[in-house]
This record gives structure tokens, C-alpha cells and sequence, in this order.
């Protein structure tokens, strides 16, 4: 009898998956520069020449799949592949004593420096070879291939961490969860998890060294892995998910507490695309648009016309409800071509960004304001509030609302409070503004010092740190002294147990990805203010965020049937 | 030996799509073929790295060398597909 092994990790995305491990390798490790030459020379050039080969067959073939652009590149990465400098100069290493994997290495490296050395034409081309070359000693040294696996069977995709660039075509029907050894609560893997209702576990420590094919019981609730479990340990498992999403499924309707108090639930959405998902679930309104999601990977900034169906879409959809709509928050780790910073910034997330940006760029904001205000005016149901990000004192905020006054926005306008000052001057900026929301992934960021794409930092961005409670406190209370209103939407918001708390604090609306409305709605239900109070009171007399976490669950006695 | 002078009229230069659809072409001509930039080292013109590497701009002059049967001919087509523009 095997004894069960089991991993722990952090609990991203809530929902528990059984499937076999796939893994994803994003770098292919340096072979190493010394070793015994090989028996035969000839044979290890033949055998470097044909995983060379079967490189660029394979680029081909991937490249008449997917036409266009992508075409043109794959080809052209084929070409090198089968380059015949690069195979003379792989023959010539080999020859004089390397194996396969380090010939290759070596061969590719003479190419990279001249191409590193030349224009900036050439700079996206030496990804392109990297991944030839990566592709290459892969195959020869029998690892998976990098970037996202092929297959066709529903796996638990397995990796060190996540960037978009490898989840651009993940296939959520074939993807039952996903686990990564890095990575914090607030990393892309979450957050994608999350908007596709992914169970997920991250900052896990000896996940990669999972085979393939390994079958695990991944829980997004725990962060616990069950590696190789039993039958009778899967039923289990089934059998308590099901009871979960029955819990679940039987609570409907709008987000209130058990004792009556209205907590409207909406939802993030970075696009009309998003507005199915977001009705599926119950969502009452949309509670951040992030538009700047609409207009990635664009050179110019999108027409307004444009912009304002891409509005309209949102207001049609929910003709009773709210849609808050934030405007261009580019920068930092969502650069726009046509909203660039100018000159390299050292800290591009203290840098020009969000409303920053759009002060040096008014009419890219004027456009923005335009088409919301005719968006509002073309629909006549729905009721369209307009928010900036970054915003860190009064007359930051002053200035958007006049910006929005002029453009004829008539609706609410607020801002994202998501920088510490703004925070702790929450006061001053209440008397300019009609809302808050505040955005606890940056507050988060910027009060620890800690940047969110950094995984080993994950510790400090977790949103249980109780300076981030604090900080959420004082906030609360400051819209609740001007009559404010005070949403959350930051991904805190979608943690069911957080949830309860931020309504303790005194968040008044909470937004979050569409699938984790359901939890968030049911846990709500089962508690009173007061509930939530004592449940804020606990977690802000912690000293770490586990503590803050595990009193705060102690303070909430109806978490207990959810399976949180 | 023949030689020929071409200006390359792609607005990317010897990058990209141009540098790969002159590199097919070389390498369909069945004679060895170099290429070099004024004043550099002649490369190998059936490399794709190696004509990357060279980092030709848009408007810059390149000579081609070829040696064999119908080598002028050769470096004509050649030149025809440096000199469209793209």
C-alpha cells in the first residue's frame, strides 16, 4: 500500500478537481558544458540534425493550423530550424567532443549574441530562436515541450507559474484545474482561475516534480493536493463537491446579509464577452469595467463609436442594475501601444499609469468620456456610473470629475481607491466624488512594498494582512460619514469568508469574477452585520493573515455547511 | 564569379517576412549564393540567420555573389525579390 502523498498550497479558486497532472515547462534549463563525449560522433550529429528536423516540421505543421500572422512566424521559425550555418556549426561541436543538447545549445548562442547585437527589428526575432532552440534540446533530452501542452484529455495543467502569453489558448473545457509551484493570490493564474471558475491551488512547493499523468485530487478551497489517492478518497471528494454546489445552487437572488441588509453583487468584466458569464451567475450590475481589456494589443486607440456599443452592450444587459464602468487604466503590467508611457520608467508600477496617464493624454479621456456619455443617453435602461483608477489625493479626483461633468456624464462618478494615501485621505476625497471602489489588488501592492508579479512575495500580497484590513477600514468609514457609497473590486471580494468580512468593515457593494458570485452570495446569506462585524473585529485583531483568516472563520458559524 | 548590386525596398528591411521569402529563394537557386552588406563579410545567403544577423535597413545596398551556370540570371531573380517593395 502506497502511502498518500500530499502537497499544500494556497487555495486560489474555490472547487476541488480529480484529473492527471500535465505539466507545462516555460524554460528549457541550459544543458550542461561538461559531460563525457559522445561514443559515436557521427550518430549524435544524426540525432541532433533530426530533432532539428522534427522542430521544424512540427512549426510547420502548427503554422498551416493556424494561417495569418502566426503563419509567418511559425515558417519562419522553421527556416531556422532547419538553417544550414546553425546545422554545420551543431556538426562542428558535436564533432569536437559535445553532446546533442550542448552542440545545439552552443550553435543557437553564436546566432543569438550576433542577432541580440543587431536593430530592434531583431529583438522579437531572438524570442523566436530561444524558443527554436528550447524546442530542440527538449526533444533531445526528453522533456515536455515548452509552452502549453497539447492534449486531449482533461488534465490538472501543472506549472512553475502562469503568464497570459501561456493561457492565451488554454482550453477551459480540457483544463479540470490548475496547480503552479509559484505565484501568489493575486497572480495571473488566479485571477484567470477565477473569472473561468477554475479550481486552483498556487504557491505550491514540489508541484513541478509531479509527472505527467499523476492522478491528484487538487482542492481550490485547502490548497491541498492529494497525489495518487484512493477510490474510496475520490468519492469522498465527489460526493462532498456535490453537496457543496447544492448548498450553493440553493441560494438565489440579490446579495443581502441573513438579517435584511442589501449587499448588491456584481461582476468584473473586461469586455461585452463577458456579460453572459457575468448574467449566468446572478450578477446584479457590473461593478468594474476594466476597459483598458477592450483595447489590448491595439496600436491606436479604438474609435468611439466603437467604445460606446461596447458600453451600451454592458447597460443593455442589465436594464435594473448598475454598470460601473472604469475608465483606460494603462501602464504598469497592462501597457497600451496607443497610451505609452514616455521613456523606459525603472518602476513602471509607480510610474505614469492609470489616471496619471490619462492627465498627460486628455483626449484619449475626453473620447473615453463622449462615448460613455452617449452610451448612457442610446440606452435608456441601466444606470451607468463612470470611476478613475490610481487616484491618490483630492485633487486628482477633482480634476476627473470636472472632466466627467464636461463631457456631459450625468450618472455616479467615483474613483478606485487603491493607493495608500488616497486611503488614508479617504475623507477629503469623499467631499469630490460620489463613490468609492476599492481596488485591493494595487492597495494591497502599494502598501507592502510588494510587487504583485513577484511571486515569492506572495505572503505580503495576501489580502488578509490586517494593514490591508485596516486600510479597507478607514476607507469604509470615511464614505459611510459622507454618505458614499463604498464597494470593493478587488479580487478580496471573491474570497466568501473575506467577503463577509469587507462587509463587516463596511463595503456597501462587493464585485468579483462571475463564478465566485455563488459562494460569496451564499455565505452572505447565512450571516447578520453583526456577524460580519465581530468577523472584521477578529480578523483586524490578528497579527499575520493566517491568524486574521482563522478568526474570522472561527466568527462565522454558517461558513461551516458551505465547505469553505 | 557574377555580382550583383540590389537595394533592399521592404519598409522592414531584411526582417521578417521579406528576410524569409529571400531566403526561400536563395535557397531554390542551385549554387552557392552569399550575400554582404557594403564594407562587412559576405554571409551565406541561404541562412536565415546569417541574413538576419546582417541587419539590412530598408534602403540599404547589398551585394549578391554567385558562381556556376546561370549564376547572372540567378542573382537577377534574386534582386527582383530584394528590390519589390513590401
Amino acid at each position: 500500500m502506497i502511502q498518500a502523498v500530499r502537497l499544500q498550497g494556497l487555495g486560489v479558486s474555490p472547487g476541488v478537481a480529480v484529473g492527471p497532472v500535465l505539466r507545462m515547462v516555460r524554460e528549457i534549463p541550459e544543458p550542461a558544458p561538461s559531460g563525457p563525449p559522445p561514443s559515436d560522433v557521427e550518430a549524435e550529429s544524426r540525432r541532433a540534425l533530426a530533432a532539428l528536423e522534427a522542430v521544424a516540421a512540427d512549426l510547420e505543421a502548427r503554422g498551416g493550423r493556424a494561417g495569418g500572422e502566426a503563419e509567418a512566424v511559425l515558417v519562419a521559425q522553421a527556416m531556422m530550424a532547419r538553417d544550414p550555418g546553425l546545422a554545420e556549426a551543431v556538426t562542428q561541436r558535436v564533432a569536437e567532443g559535445r553532446a546533442a543538447p550542448r552542440a545545439v545549445f552552443e550553435a543557437f548562442g553564436g546566432y543569438r549574441e550576433k542577432l541580440a547585437g543587431a536593430g530592434d527589428y531583431i529583438s522579437k526575432r531572438v524570442a523566436d530562436l530561444d524558443d527554436v532552440r528550447d524546442r530542440t534540446v527538449a526533444r533531445l533530452l526528453d522533456l515536455p515541450m515548452p509552452g502549453l501542452p497539447v492534449t486531449s484529455t482533461p488534465s490538472v495543467l501543472v506549472a512553475r507559474d502562469l503568464a497570459p502569453a501561456d493561457t492565451a489558448n488554454l482550453d477551459p473545457a480540457l483544463t479540470l484545474g490548475l496547480l503552479t509551484e509559484e505565484g501568489g493570490p493575486t497572480s495571473h493564474t488566479a485571477i484567470l482561475a477565477r473569472t473561468s471558475g477554475i479550481p486552483a491551488v498556487v504557491a505550491c512547493p514540489g508541484a513541478m516534480s509531479l509527472a505527467d499523468g499523476t492522478r491528484i485530487i487538487l482542492d481550490g478551497g485547502t490548497g491541498l493536493v492529494h497525489v495518487e489517492p484512493g477510490e474510496a478518497e475520490v468519492e469522498a471528494v465527489r460526493a462532498g463537491e456535490a453537496a457543496r454546489s447544492a448548498a450553493l445552487a440553493s441560494v438565489t437572488g440579490p446579495g443581502s446579509t441573513a438579517d435584511g441588509r442589501r449587499i448588491p453583487l456584481l461582476a468584473n468584466i473586461g469586455g461585452p464577452a463577458d456579460l453572459e458569464a457575468a448574467l449566468a451567475n446572478g450578477a446584479e450590475g457590473v461593478g468594474l469595467y476594466r476597459t483598458e481589456f477592450l483595447f489590448l494589443d491595439r496600436q491606436e486607440a479604438p474609435s468611439e463609436a466603437e467604445q460606446e456599443a461596447a458600453y451600451a452592450a454592458a447597460l443593455a444587459a442589465f436594464p435594473s442594475g448598475k454598470v460601473v464602468v472604469r475608465v483606460l487604466d494603462a501602464g504598469a503590467d497592462k501597457p497600451l501601444g496607443f497610451l505609452a508611457a514616455e521613456g523606459v520608467e525603472p518602476n513602471p508600477a509607480l510610474g505614469v499609469r492609470g489616471l496619471r496617464m490619462l492627465q498627460r493624454q486628455p483626449a484619449i479621456l475626453e473620447g473615453q468620456l463622449r462615448a460613455l456619455a452617449r452610451a448612457a443617453q442610446v440606452t435608456t435602461s441601466g444606470h451607468l456610473e463612470v470611476m478613475a483608477p490610481m487616484v491618490s489625493d483630492a485633487a486628482e479626483a477633482r480634476w476627473f470629475v470636472e472632466a466627467c461633468h464636461s463631457a456631459g456624464l450625468t450618472g455616479g462618478i467615483g474613483v478606485m481607491v487603491e493607493v495608500p494615501a488616497a486611503a488614508l485621505r479617504a475623507a477629503a476625497i469623499a467631499a469630490e466624488v460620489d463613490f468609492f471602489s476599492i481596488g485591493t489588488n494595487d492597495l494591497t501592492q502599494y502598501a507592502f512594498a510588494a510587487d504583485r508579479q513577484v511571486g515569492a512575495l506572495s505572503r505580503l500580497q495576501d489580502p488578509w494582512q490586517p494593514a490591508l484590513l485596516d486600510l479597507v477600514a478607514s476607507t469604509a468609514s470615511a464614505a459611510a460619514a459622507a454618505r458614499r457609497g463604498c464597494g470593493v473590486c478587488g479580487e478580496a471580494a471573491a474570497d466568501p469568508v473575506l467577503a463577509c468580512v469587507l462587509v463587516g468593515l463596511g463595503a456597501t457593494s462587493l464585485s468579483m469574477a462571475a463564478p465566485a458570485l455563488a459562494a460569496v452570495r451564499a455565505a452572505l446569506r447565512r450571516h447578520s452585520v453583526a456577524d460580519c462585524q465581530a468577523a472584521a473585529e477578529a480578523a483586524r485583531s490578528a497579527n499575520s493573515p493566517e491568524q486574521a483568516r482563522t478568526r474570522a472563520r472561527q466568527a462565522l458559524p454558517g461558513l461551516a455547511g458551505l465547505g469553505f | 564569379m557574377a555580382e550583383r548590386k540590389a537595394t533592399v525596398k521592404s519598409a522592414v528591411g531584411l526582417h521578417a517576412r521579406p528576410a524569409a521569402i529571400f531566403v526561400q529563394a536563395a535557397t531554390r537557386v542551385p549554387l552557392d549564393v552569399t550575400v554582404a552588406k557594403t564594407g562587412s563579410a559576405p554571409v551565406d545567403a541561404k541562412s536565415i540567420l546569417a541574413v538576419l544577423s546582417l541587419d539590412v535597413r530598408s534602403g540599404e545596398e547589398i551585394v549578391l555573389h554567385a558562381d556556376g551556370p546561370d549564376a547572372e540570371q540567378h542573382l537577377d531573380s534574386l534582386a527582383t525579390v530584394l528590390e519589390t517593395e513590401t
